[in-house]
C-alpha cells in the first residue's frame, strides 16, 4: 500500500514541480517588458556600459592634464603578450637629480586580451579601463595608441610627512626639502 | 442542430466535375493529384518556415530575449533568409557513408509527414483524403518517420548519429503505444476512426469537455507522448545538442539538413492538429450543448480560424514544454513511459469504456 501511495504522490509531486517551472517561463512570455536585450545600433546614444566593463586601456588624466604614471614599466613587465611598451625619459628635477618620467606609454589594442594585469599591478593606480568598445578600424596601425596625452605631466602629490623611512633609503634628506 | 458552416466539399466537387468534363478521366485524375500535391507542398513549406520563426520567437520571449528582429518587420523573413542560405550550401557526402541510404533518409522523414498532412481536415470538407480509419492512418504514417531517422543515423557512419538514431528508435517505439492508447479513448467516445465523423460528434461540445476527467487525462498523456514521439524537448535525446552535437543529422548539410529540420517542425504541426482535431473539435466552433444563441455566435468565426487557433495553441504548449523542462535521461524517459504513462493509460481506457457503456458522458 505504501508503494502505491508513493507512486501516486510521485506523479502529483512531479506535476506540481513541472507546473512551477512552466509558470516561470509563462510569466516571462506574457511580460515582454522584462526583455533585457540591448538593441545595439539603435540605442547607441543612450547605451551605457557597466563600470566593470573592460573596453580599452586608458591612462587616467585629470582636467589639468595630469596623470599618475611615473614610467616605472611594471605594466610592461606584467603584460603577458607584450601589448604595452613604455618609453621613459629622464629629466632633472628641482634638485638637479635625474628623474624618470614617461615619454610614451604605447598600447597595442590589437594584442590586448583585457586581462587587466597591468591595471592591477600599477603601483600608482595610473591605469584604468574605459567603457569605449567600438574599436573597429580599417587600418591596423590605428590600433596602436599612445596613452599619455601630449603635454601631460605626472601629478606630484603634496608630500605628506612620511613615517620614518627604512635606513636603506638613499636620499633621506630630500624629504624635508620638498 | 442547424449548421451554417461553409462546406468546402461543394467547391471541391465543382472543380472535380469541371476537370472531368474538360478532360479524359485519366488526365483529370492526374491533374487533381497535381493540384492537391502542389497545394500541400506550398502549405508545407510556408507552415514549416513560419513554425521555425514562431519557435524562435516563443523561445526568445520565454528567455527574456527579443529573438529574430532584423530581416523584415519583426524578423518575419528571417527563416526565408535561412532557407536561401541552406539552399546554397554544399551537400557534403561523407566518405565511407552508405550513399544510397544517406541520400534517401531525409526524404523518408519528409514523405512520412507529407502523407500524414493529407488526412488532416482543415475545415468542413477541406481535406485531401478522408479515410474511414483516419486516426489509425495518421498513427501508422507518422511512425514511418522513425525509419528515416534510423537510416540517417546508420548510414552516416558516425558515432553521434548512430547513438542519436538508436535513442530515437527506442523512444518512438515505446511512446507510440501511449499515443495510440490516448487516441483510442476518443475513438471509444465517438465510436469512429474517421476524422470527419469524430469532428461531427463534437458539435455539441469538445471531447475534452464532454468526456470528463478521463478525457483530460488522455489529452495530457497524448501531449506528453506525442512530444516524445516527434523528438522534441524535453525528450530530444535523439539530437541532444550538448552530448551528440546534433544526433542523427550531424553529418547532413545544406538542404538535406533543412529537410530534417522542416520534417521535425511539420511533425509538431501534425501532432498538434491531430490533438486539436481529436480532443478540441478540429474546425468545430466552441458549442455548448444546446445553447442555440451561443452556438450561433460562435459559428460566425470561420472554421479555418478555429482549426488554426487550436493548433497554434497546442503548438504553443509543446514549445512551452520544450523551453521550460530540462532534457530527460534515457532511463528516465523509458521509466516515464513504461511505469507511468502506459499503466495510467490502460486504466484510463478501462474507465472510459465503462463510462461509454453506461452512457455517463455528455451526449
Amino acid at each position: 500500500m505504501n508503494s502505491v501511495g508513493k507512486y501516486f504522490s510521485d506523479i502529483f509531486y512531479g506535476l506540481k514541480s513541472l507546473w512551477k517551472g512552466l509558470m516561470v517561463t509563462g510569466y516571462y512570455f506574457v511580460h515582454p517588458k522584462q526583455i533585457v536585450t540591448q538593441q545595439y545600433p539603435e540605442n547607441r546614444k543612450e547605451l551605457k556600459m557597466f563600470d566593470r566593463f573592460k573596453g580599452e586601456l586608458i591612462l587616467a588624466h585629470d582636467e589639468n592634464n595630469f596623470h599618475h604614471c611615473n614610467g616605472c614599466g611594471i605594466c610592461q613587465l606584467n603584460c603577458p603578450n607584450g601589448s604595452i611598451e613604455i618609453i621613459a625619459d629622464s629629466v632633472p628635477n628641482e634638485d638637479g637629480k635625474a628623474e624618470r618620467i614617461i615619454d610614451k606609454h604605447i598600447y597595442h589594442l590589437s594584442m590586448c586580451t583585457f586581462c587587466a594585469l597591468c591595471v592591477k599591478s600599477c603601483p600608482s593606480n595610473a591605469l584604468a579601463f574605459s567603457q569605449e568598445f567600438e574599436h573597429a578600424v580599417f587600418d591596423r596601425n590605428k590600433l596602436t595608441k599612445v596613452l599619455n596625452q601630449p603635454g601631460s605631466r605626472i601629478k606630484k602629490e603634496p608630500k605628506e610627512p612620511k613615517a620614518p623611512k627604512p635606513p636603506t633609503d638613499t636620499v633621506p634628506k630630500s624629504n624635508p626639502a620638498n | 442542430m442547424p449548421f451554417n458552416i461553409y462546406d468546402f466539399s461543394g467547391t471541391t466537387k465543382a472543380i472535380d466535375q469541371f476537370l472531368y468534363a474538360k478532360m479524359p478521366p485519366t488526365w483529370a485524375f492526374i491533374t487533381e493529384l497535381a493540384i492537391v500535391g502542389l497545394i500541400i507542398l506550398l502549405f508545407y513549406a510556408v507552415i514549416g518556415l513560419y513554425l521555425v520563426y514562431l519557435e524562435r520567437k516563443v523561445c526568445a520571449f520565454m528567455q527574456n530575449r527579443v529573438g529574430p528582429n532584423r530581416v523584415g518587420k519583426w524578423g518575419l523573413f528571417q527563416t526565408i533568409a535561412d532557407l536561401i542560405k541552406l539552399l546554397m550550401k554544399e551537400l557534403i557526402t561523407i566518405r565511407k557513408a552508405d550513399k544510397l541510404l544517406f541520400n534517401i533518409a531525409p526524404f523518408i522523414v519528409i514523405i512520412a509527414s507529407f502523407m500524414a498532412i493529407a488526412a488532416i481536415p482543415f475545415a468542413k470538407g477541406l481535406h485531401a483524403v478522408d479515410f474511414n480509419i483516419g486516426v489509425f492512418y495518421m498513427m501508422a504514417v507518422s511512425s514511418i518517420g522513425v525509419i528515416g531517422i534510423l537510416l540517417a543515423g546508420w548510414s552516416s557512419n558516425s558515432k553521434y548519429s548512430l547513438i542519436g538514431a538508436m535513442r530515437s528508435g527506442a523512444q518512438v517505439v515505446s511512446y507510440e503505444l501511449s499515443v495510440g492508447l490516448a487516441l483510442l479513448s476518443v475513438v471509444i467516445f465517438s465510436g469512429s476512426m474517421q476524422l470527419s465523423t469524430i469532428i461531427e460528434s463534437q458539435a455539441n461540445g469538445w471531447w475534452i469537455f464532454k468526456g470528463h476527467i478521463p478525457a483530460i487525462i488522455s489529452f495530457v498523456i497524448f501531449l506528453i507522448a506525442s512530444t516524445a514521439e516527434i523528438n522534441r524537448g524535453p525528450f530530444d535525446l535523439a539530437e541532444a545538442e550538448s552530448e551528440l552535437t546534433a544526433g542523427f543529422h550531424t553529418e547532413y548539410s545544406g538542404i538535406r539538413f533543412a529537410f530534417f529540420f522542416l520534417g521535425e517542425y511539420m511533425n509538431m504541426f501534425i501532432v498538434a492538429s491531430l490533438a486539436a482535431t481529436v480532443f478540441l473539435g478540429g474546425w468545430m466552433p466552441l458549442h455548448i450543448g444546446n445553447l442555440q444563441g451561443f452556438n450561433h455566435v460562435m459559428d460566425f468565426i470561420p472554421p479555418i480560424f478555429w482549426y488554426f487557433g487550436k493548433t497554434i495553441f497546442i503548438m504553443y504548449l509543446i514549445m512551452w514544454f520544450k523551453w521550460t523542462f530540462p532534457r530527460l535521461r534515457i532511463d528516465q524517459l523509458l521509466t516515464l513511459e513504461w511505469k507511468y504513462l502506459l499503466p495510467i493509460n490502460l486504466v484510463n481506457i478501462l474507465i472510459i469504456s465503462f463510462i461509454v457503456l453506461m452512457g455517463w458522458y455528455i451526449k
